[in-house]
């Protein structure tokens, strides 16, 4: 049990915690609590009136094919998004973890992409792979591939993951470093004492050791994919072509501000506003408790 | 089984060398101790000897193959570090088993040495704990448990017990050399106990700065110790050492006392005396003026000063002794128990 101080100042603790609830209140708690509010109403096509339907908006989403699809994509891009990223990422970090020389140098680099704004990362693949002036299909273009991700879906899809998972490399490299240069160094000698070569000490030894940074990174790279990917997609595909890169935080944008169905757009942020918490529950509850090793 | 032998060994960071021109050959089947205060090379010259630092010069024979340039994992060695280092999520078990894994030796032969050790150290109850649900003393027996299940060629020990508490280390001492007698297996021993060492080691070798002061067998380096810091070093309560000068064979100290010695040098000197060899002798040449005493039981520890003078002595002397703090006290002792150095340089001088 921890002992608490008592101070007789009934005021002083409700004015200290006041400025950290009022912005809970005004920047979070209000806005959520509308986009509630609005996701139980429908607006005419001219915005005159609004009607009070109760779950209309939420019913309709659930037989709305176009949102169904719109969800297993985001589900794919997240699962692929998350598994690019931190794969690349373990993979520097086990090579930064071993690096001597010019160390300092070579992870300030890695870590630079953290800095680049969504959109500008977007900006800069943009460019990369635009089919008249990009680099990358002039290269392709070699190999008789025809690249063309204004066209192709697929080809938009790999692009959006791409430039995701290449932003979200740079954090997950960060806390891979830091847990690898948490583990004892004895533990890695012992292996290579007991006849583990470097790349069997990494999948033996190393992996399994970071596994509660892989967890926890899990999560994070989850709602990343969900939720921050939104300024990348609208600087490389706007959600096109037909759909193919409109992941939900996307639609919600699009049915919201382009489309005008206010209340649509808001059942579909609760919806996400749900995906949030239950993702956070999973982390609180069981990564940061009960991965053990 | 095999031997090692390591010609001009050096280690050096950049500019700093570390070790200097370290040179032994150790037996088939010995228990060496690498001995001294930290920092003075001893811990690299074992991780030089495992293979987890590299060689800067000289050589390094295990059996008769040189194995400057191999992997740790080829050179047949195993290890027990001083934090254990057990694999914190293998069970027990697989912490035993990783290394015979890794080697694909058939199952059954892996279980049948992984069983073998835990009767031996006595952790068959304890095969399927994860590391961190065992005591230090567990863990201690696991990181020896893993050694050897290998059957390796040569053990190396870094400091594997200073992280027990007083009893325990006792007892693993005594249980670590039963288990290299049983086994045979050439062993190297880093540590800074003297004690320790004394007891362990089949031959001692004694660094100091990175140099090698001595290499000999336990008895050797307390009787005939080759330097004032092995004469310092070896031995509890330590040696007694003051400035003195020798005159064809006739020591006088500081204060005037004379002593007689077994030899016809004369130079300047360190006198070495060892506190347990001085005898309480009404007619001694040895005065003390008695400052303090430490009640041990077995014995008693006399701490005074060298009457007339401030130098401090130490006398050890069997039984309980009770006198008043100021009396003064006379001892005499053998020409051999007396031990000579180099002023200048504190090598031995030899009779």
């Amino acid at each position: 049990m921890l002992k608490r101080v008592h101070f007789n100042s009934s005021l002083l603790p409700y004015l200290l915690v006041a400025p950290q609830i009022i912005i809970t209140l005004v920047f979070f708690i209000w806005p959520a609590s509308q986009a509630v509010y609005q996701s139980f109403l429908i607006e005419d096509a001219f915005g005159l009136s609004t009607e009070f339907v109760w779950f209309e908006n939420f019913e309709y989403l659930m037989g709305d094919e176009i949102y169904l699809d719109s969800f297993v994509r985001t589900l794919f891009f997240s699962a692929a998004v998350a598994f690019i990223s931190m794969s690349f990422a373990l993979i520097l970090a086990g090579f930064a973890d071993r690096v001597v020389r010019g160390a300092t140098a070579y992870r300030t680099l890695l870590i630079w992409p953290y800095a680049v704004a969504p959109v500008l990362a977007g900006a800069l693949w943009v460019f990369m792979f635009n089919p008249t002036l990009g680099i990358f299909p002039y290269f392709l273009g070699f190999f008789g591939y025809d690249w063309n991700h204004y066209l192709n879906g697929n080809q938009a899809m790999l692009l959006v993951i791409l430039a995701a998972a290449w932003k979200q490399v740079a954090y997950n490299f960060l806390f891979y470093l830091a847990a690898m240069q948490a583990i004892p160094k004895s533990i890695i000698e012992a292996g290579a004492i007991d006849g583990a070569r470097p790349i069997r000490r990494f999948w033996t030894l190393i992996f399994p050791l970071v596994s509660p940074t892989t967890f926890f990174l899990l999560v994070i790279n989850a709602v990343y994919a969900f939720f921050d990917t939104f300024g990348i997609i609208h600087a490389v595909t706007q959600g096109g072509p037909a759909n193919s890169t409109t992941i939900l935080v996307y639609k919600v944008f699009n049915d919201g501000f382009v489309g005008l169905d206010l209340g649509g757009s808001a059942a579909q942020s609760v919806i996400l506003m749900l995906l949030v918490i239950v993702m956070t529950f999973i982390q609180f509850r069981y990564v940061e408790n009960k991965v053990e090793y | 089984m095999a031997s090692i032998v390591l010609k001009d060994l050096v280690k050096d960071y950049g500019k700093v060398e570390v070790l200097h021109h370290v040179a032994g050959q150790f037996e088939d089947g010995e228990f060496i101790v690498i001995v001294g205060p930290s920092g003075c090379g001893k811990s690299t010259l074992l991780r030089m000897i495992a293979g987890l630092e590299t060689v800067s010069g000289g050589e390094i024979y295990i059996g008769d193959k040189m194995v400057n340039k191999l992997e740790p994992a080829d050179r047949d060695i195993a290890m027990v570090f001083q934090n254990y280092a057990l694999y914190p999520h293998m069970s027990v078990r697989q912490n035993m088993a990783y290394g015979l894994k890794l080697r694909k030796l058939p199952k059954e032969e892996i279980n049948k040495r992984v069983e073998e050790a835990a009767e031996i150290l006595e952790i068959k109850d304890y095969l399927d704990r994860k590391p961190r649900q065992l005591s230090g003393g567990q863990r201690q027996r696991v990181a020896m448990g893993r050694a050897i299940v290998r059957d390796p060629q040569v053990f190396l020990f870094d400091e594997p017990l200073s992280n027990l508490d007083a009893k325990l280390r006792v007892q693993m001492r005594l249980e670590i050399r039963k288990l290299q007698r049983r086994l045979g297996v050439t062993s190297i021993y880093v540590t800074h106990d003297q004690v320790e060492a004394m007891t362990l080691g089949d031959r001692l070798m004694v660094l100091n700065g990175g140099y090698v002061e001595q290499f000999g067998t336990p008895i050797e380096l307390y009787d005939r110790p080759a330097s004032v810091f092995v004469a310092g070093f070896i031995g509890s309560p330590a040696m007694n050492f003051m400035k003195a000068k020798i005159n064809s064979g006739k020591i006088k100290l500081p204060n005037g006392t004379i002593l007689n010695s077994n030899t016809q040098l004369s130079a300047d000197i360190t006198l070495g005396i060892r506190p347990e060899h001085v005898v309480a002798d009404a007619k001694g040449a040895l005065e003390l003026e008695v400052e303090m005493f430490e009640q041990l039981g077995a014995n008693t520890l006399v701490h005074g000063k060298l009457k007339d003078s401030d130098e401090p002595f130490v006398a050890s002397m069997p039984g309980h002794v009770s006198e008043e703090p100021g009396t003064l006290m006379k001892f005499s002792i053998a020409p051999e128990a007396l031990h000579m150095f180099d002023a200048k340089t504190g090598k031995r001088l030899e009779p």
